[in-house]
């Protein structure tokens, strides 16, 4: 009988705190953690519960229990696990099924016990490599982690700076409003003859904003409602008032309907104004609202202060920057929060492999996956997009592209900005070792 | 798209109506010796002699050859696909027979007579008083007749120097309403009527996303058509590479079921009939009459004129993961690594044309694939393998090494004009190597060698692709008519091409080992005789559930004529499927033949963990069932490989009696004891399947629920499994133990699945070798049982008494399906050390399972269990 596995038992030399050498026998590819439900000589219990066996029954390469708690060691469970120690590197656990299967998978060589299969024992050169690309890497994560304070330390500033600049826009907007109210008790003088007129139109608009809406054929109504507006539109202009923060009066980031009264109100005023008042308040009004420069300069700002940059705005200093990366053929260009593009390096135009989406990582960060989308569309295909994975670094580089599938690109990408703060090196190399 | 047969010849020829035949048969010129019969047949119109030879020959098949008497240029004779001349038996004149319009000769043992009518010239095969099949009962016999010298496809000309040369023959089958075979096409498995629509067309070609139940050509080309009837299977094999076409007509297509019924309850009406016609561009008529009667005897007699399916390795059978394209030596890692790290199983990991050095076979990119060994290596250090593509289309670049020599040495397909022709395809402008040509293919086979492929390794093997040939601005996409191979032109062996590559490349496989190692090799043309060299798929189709169902009567089309490793590309190479889609494609891929994913170029990824964990785990599943499953599907090979018998079957082929299963092709039968039922609609809840055999049952191997057999059964479906069924009366082996890839499971224990008759009867085999080199033919090394069950003991007997095969493999379990309770179960191992040892054992009574707990036994050796 081939098959004939007596229990086996593997001995280890535990090192133990006191330094005294123990040794404990446990069923092969029984983790020390569950060695406690393997008693020698008594009954076993699958783990699952639902049958109990003789002891001679674990690892004798047949499958009793249903959740393969008996074959530890053999391949016989198709559910079963098997617990390679991997003294000097890191324990692990294989699916039963690679035992013996003449392919070594615990670097302990634990799992080829009876497959011809050579094996050399690699723990220890694993562990070393592990050791220092892991203290490779702490050095890495604790200079990038400064660099990031850094970094944070900046954008604050830089966030500062741009509100500032926002807030000092919207105070000489503030000026200019002042003029207005100014203006508007010049031109409430000026237009007496018309004061009745107007006033009637201020009632109404306060009064019967509704009834407006509703009935605008109604006769006394609509004599000074036409008079102010023609297509008696005045409501979209409300709307579109409303849309525009700019003219947002006490800065709380919102025009209420009040308020967009009162400007609509001022606008509309303007026609009752004698020729020359109104001529000098419309200039004053056009640079308060319409100079296309103040507008794009508080867009601008605006925008910038509204991107997700981080949890600390981190990632600010990535915006307006571009990185690119040559490769044989091609060169990449990342700008974040904008674009991604791919230009051949012998002559022929630049592709657009995606516009900024979002940030895509899983759950627990999200801030490691940036995603860029509806770039130039494939031939039978979709729109390109790229997918960028950040990765920490001390230096802010592209270091690899591909095109996984067609259209899809997969671009690498080295930031401070996403370098954790360092566990110190004790712990790091701690949580990889057992014994 | 179908291009629409734009052929003068067809057109000619269909239009000429049955009615007399314009041949008479000059009895004078009859000669018989031992075996063979000649006969001249004249055209009384234009005065042209035919010279038709008949040959009886063994194994109950008739030979019927018509030539030009005197051709004014030879006409072509199919080379290489007939694997011998076939041996042939004594006819002799039946005495007392025959009149001045005829004579009757006797063929054979079985009291087959053949009829000879000399006006108009008809033959007719009878056995007792029935007529089996008659030729040239129409009339439409034609060779040699007038037509056009020149005609025009497109912007294409073709010459046609030796003018019109088609050739036509019509067979009439009295009681047959069903045929099949004339593979490729993507159609029903019950081939229909072609009455006002097109013919089958038999003519290789790259099809660009190709239609469904459409007589259109494909890539491939068997002119073998099989007939059954309750009564009897028939098979006609026409062999002609030629572009060919088959028309189909039926006296009882048109009538309804209550219009046949009243016609049988009124006596009044004609037998059922079916005509059919063929029609070739050129060469001869050169046809074998395989006359059955049963199916069994049908793959027998094809198998003995043009050879068996090859066995392939073990591994080949296992799961296949392709894509166009794994981009380089980082994606297969890294690809490989996945399967690893979601426990999926698979043997073959597959490169397209981007991996070579810009589509130059044999070579690698050197920045994609700078190290192809180390790549290898990788695998044979996972116990896997690597398929990398190689197209007979050559690059024309004077920096290309197989150019040049096949340049120097002539080796090309010429123009009509005697220079090289020269097409596009996926090199740009290209040369097609002449695999007619024996040296050009012994010359082809040597770069196989290990020292010629640089960067190869025993487990890559090689996928033929483009083999019709494909020729991107060719008429139809494929080569010109007027090209010449040697002094042949292209129309006249046309389908033969693709087998030819495919041969010299098996060949090459098999010389680079020193004729030890078994090859794999897939190809998507093909023709009669294909399946000796490997495997075919059924081309480019598409993500969509009609493209799954399709590939059943497909399969089963190329099965019936000796094609059995078939298979399509799981989830569909255009378009991306639904997750449905390929779930339930990986379901129904892992119970047929050849088991491989594949994907356009412009598609997402799709490899099977792309999906969420619970189709990671659907996916897992599937695959792991194909796996469990490899020792059964390796004996089905064996056998397909020994005998001509398919693997994947359509019922009729098992119930040939029951006419409810004549036109089944949404399920199908793997060997004679599984029988699978793919779910192939979305969002189905369940599928109605039909279980044959009055008296049988089945027990679905997921549940071991016992049913009846002979009815239609509705089965709710889950999206977890698809149903199959194993045939109470079988004993399938399978191996539990699923690992990472088929070769880690070698010498893994078996466990038996014993489903017992009604009659509480099983039986079935266990076939072991090596898995992967000819010593199981050359050196007889295989272990082959003999499993049965009877009078309540399980035994096992060598079926194989000259064969000698030592495994470590040990028979695990043994659960046997529709038992009662034993009071106890002893095994008997006569010359072991302990010959008698009792087993313990469970006993599940609701669903009547007992299981065996570790008879331990070898699984090579004599061993019986007895129940009381």
């Amino acid at each position: 009988m081939s098959c004939a596995l007596l229990l086996l038992l593997m001995s280890l030399a535990l090192a133990m705190g006191t330094g005294a050498a123990v040794e404990i026998q446990r069923p092969r590819g029984v983790p020390l953690s569950s060695e406690q439900f393997y008693e020698e000589n008594k009954p076993f219990t699958c783990l699952d519960g639902s049958s109990t066996i003789p002891f001679d029954r674990i690892n004798d390469d047949y499958c009793d229990c249903r959740d393969g708690s008996d074959e530890p060691g053999t391949a016989a469970c198709p559910n079963g696990s098997f617990h390679c120690t991997n003294a000097g590197f890191r324990p692990a656990f294989i699916p039963s099924s690679r035992i013996n299967d003449g392919i070594c998978d615990c670097c302990d060589t634990t799992d080829e016990y009876n497959s011809g299969a050579t094996c050399q024992n690699t723990c220890r050169e694993m562990g070393r490599k592990e050791r220092e690309s892991l203290q490779i890497m702490a050095e890495i994560t604790k200079e990038g982690f400064m660099l990031k304070q850094q970094l944070i330390h900046e954008a604050k500033r830089g966030q500062e700076d741009k509100q500032g600049k926002l807030t000092e826009l919207q105070g000489s907007k503030k000026g200019l409003e002042e003029k207005v109210e100014a203006l508007r008790t010049v031109k409430e003088t000026a237009e007496d003859p018309e004061k009745e007129a107007k006033e009637r139109h201020l009632k109404s608009w306060e009064e019967q904003k509704e009834l407006i809406r509703m009935e605008k054929d109604k006769t006394r109504m609509a004599e000074a409602f036409l008079e102010l507006d023609d297509d008696a539109d005045g409501y979209v202009s409300v709307a579109e008032l409303q849309s525009h923060l700019e003219l947002d009066p006490d800065s709380d980031g919102s025009l209420t309907e009040t308020e967009t009264q009162v400007r609509c109100l001022s606008s509309s005023s303007t026609l009752f104004l004698p020729l020359k008042s109104r001529e000098e308040f419309l200039s004053h009004y056009q640079s308060l609202i319409c100079d296309p420069e103040f507008i794009w300069i508080c867009r601008n700002l605006e925008k910038e202060i509204g991107f997700d940059f981080g949890p600390s705005a981190e990632f600010a200093y990535l915006y307006s920057q571009c990185y690119e990366l040559s490769t044989s053929e091609y060169i990449y260009r990342l700008c974040p929060f904008n674009r991604v593009s791919q230009k051949p390096k012998f002559g022929g135009s630049e592709t657009n492999l995606g516009l900024w989406g979002q940030w895509a990582g899983p759950e627990d960060s999200l801030y490691s996956v940036m995603k860029y989308d509806h770039g130039q569309g494939c031939w039978q295909g979709p729109n390109r997009s790229t997918t960028v994975k950040l990765t920490c670094g001390k230096e802010t580089v592209v270091t690899s592209t591909s095109e996984p599938s067609r259209c899809e690109y997969l671009m690498e990408f080295t930031t401070p900005a996403v370098c954790q703060e360092p566990a110190s090196l004790d712990e790091v190399l701690q949580g990889h070792t057992e014994l | 798209m179908f291009i629409r047969v734009c052929v003068c010849a067809l057109r000619r020829q269909r239009a000429l109506k049955p009615g007399q035949s314009l041949y008479r048969a000059l009895l004078e010129t009859l000669e018989l010796t031992n075996t063979k019969l000649t006969l001249q047949l004249i055209n009384d119109n234009n005065k042209v002699r035919l010279l038709l030879e008949l040959y009886r020959l063994q194994g109950n098949m008739t030979r019927v050859k018509i030539n030009e008497l005197k051709p004014l240029k030879p006409r072509f004779e199919v080379p290489d696909v007939l694997i011998n001349d076939p041996p042939t038996e004594l006819m002799a004149w039946l005495s007392g027979s025959g009149d001045e319009n005829g004579v009757v000769l006797s063929l054979g043992a079985d009291s087959q007579r053949l009829i000879v009518s000399a006006k108009p010239f008809r033959l007719d095969i009878m056995e007792g008083r029935e007529v089996l099949l008659s030729l040239n009962s129409r009339g439409l016999l034609t060779a040699k007749e007038d037509g056009m010298w020149e005609e025009t496809f497109k912007s294409h000309t073709d010459n046609k120097p030796n003018g019109p040369s088609s050739i036509s023959l019509d067979f009439s089958l009295p009681g047959v309403e069903h045929v099949y075979g004339i593979p490729e096409h993507a159609d029903s498995l019950k081939l229909k009527t072609t009455d006002g629509g097109d013919p089958y067309r038999l003519f290789n070609l790259d099809v660009f996303q190709y239609e469904l139940f459409n007589p259109m050509a494909l890539y491939g080309a068997i002119p073998v058509m099989l007939s059954h009837s309750a009564q009897r299977t028939m098979g006609i094999f026409w062999l002609n590479a030629a572009e060919t076409w088959v028309d189909i007509s039926s006296n009882t297509a048109g009538k309804t079921v209550l219009g046949q019924m009243l016609d049988y309850v009124q006596g009044s009406s004609e037998t059922p009939q079916t005509d059919v016609r063929w029609i070739s561009e050129s060469g001869i008529i050169d046809v074998f009459i395989m006359l059955g009667p049963t199916p069994t005897d049908v793959f027998s007699q094809y198998a003995s004129l043009t050879g068996t399916q090859a066995f392939p390795p073990l591994s080949a059978l296992a799961y296949h993961q392709c894509r166009w394209n794994y981009n380089d030596q980082e994606d297969v890692a890294a690809v490989d690594q996945g399967f690893d790290e979601h426990d999926i199983p698979y043997d073959f990991i597959w490169l397209d044309i981007e991996h070579t050095d810009g589509k130059r076979y044999f070579t690698w990119d050197p920045h994609k694939f700078p190290q192809p060994k180390d790549m290898l290596q990788g695998l044979i250090d996972k116990r896997r393998k690597m398929v990398a593509i190689v197209d007979p289309h050559i690059k024309v670049d004077s920096s290309y090494k197989i150019h040049n020599e096949i340049r120097s040495k002539g080796f090309y397909v010429k123009n009509k004009d005697g220079g090289d022709y020269e097409g596009w395809c996926w090199p740009g402008n290209s040369g097609y190597p002449d695999f007619t040509n024996p040296e050009m293919r012994a010359w082809w086979a040597s770069m196989f060698a290990y020292d010629q492929y640089e960067g190869s390794m025993e487990n890559m093997y090689t996928w033929n692709d483009m083999n019709e040939p494909s020729v991107f601005n060719g008429p139809e996409v494929t080569m010109h008519k007027d090209a010449l191979h040697g002094t042949w032109e292209n129309r006249d062996l046309h389908n033969l091409y693709g087998l030819y590559v495919q041969m010299a490349t098996a060949e090459g496989l098999i010389e680079r080992s020193g004729g030890v190692e078994r090859p794999f090799v897939l190809t998507r043309a093909f023709f009669a005789g294909s399946q000796r060299y490997g495997a075919v798929w059924t081309g480019d189709n598409t993500a969509d559930w009609d493209h799954l169902k399709i590939s059943i009567p497909m399969c089963l089309s190329l099965g019936l004529v000796g094609v059995s490793f078939c298979g399509a590309d799981v989830g569909g190479f255009f378009k991306s499927p639904s997750t449905e889609l390929l779930v339930r494609w990986y379901q129904t891929g892992a119970y047929q033949p050849f088991f491989r994913a594949h994907a356009h170029l412009d598609t997402p990824r799709r490899e099977p963990w792309l999906f969420g964990p619970e189709n990671t785990a659907l996916i897992r599943e599937a695959v792991r069932q194909r796996y469990a499953l490899l020792p059964y599907w390796y004996q089905l090979f064996y056998h397909a490989h020994h005998s001509g018998q398919p693997v994947m079957r359509p019922l009729w082929v098992e119930y040939t009696q029951d006419t409810a299963t004549f036109s089944v092709d949404d399920q199908f039968l793997l060997g004679e004891d599984l029988l699978v039922h793919p779910v192939t609609e979305e969002g189905a809840k369940g599928v109605t399947a039909y279980l044959p055999g009055k008296g049988e049952v089945w027990f679905d191997v997921h549940t071991f629920q016992k049913h009846n057999g002979a009815q239609n059964l509705y089965i709710p479906v889950t999206i977890s499994s698809i149903p199959v069924f194993q045939r109470g009366g079988s004993i399938i082996p399978r191996k539990a133990r699923v690992r990472r890839s088929s070769s880690c499971m070698e010498h893994d224990p078996y466990t038996l699945f014993v489903a017992l008759s009604p009659k509480r009867f099983a039986q079935g085999e266990l076939y072991i070798d090596d898995g992967h080199t000819f010593n199981f033919d050359k050196q007889k090394q295989f272990i082959h049982r003999r499993l049965s069950f009877a009078n309540n003991a399980l035994s096992s007997r060598n079926l194989a008494p000259g064969s000698q095969f030592i495994t470590p493999s040990w028979i695990e379990k043994i659960v046997i399906l529709g038992a009662s309770k034993p009071s106890k179960a002893t095994l008997k191992t006569p010359g072991e050390f302990f010959p008698e040892s009792l087993l313990e054992f469970e006993f599940d009574a609701s669903m009547s399972v007992l299981t065996l707990r570790k008879p331990g036994v070898n699984a090579g050796v004599d061993w019986t269990v007895v129940l009381q």
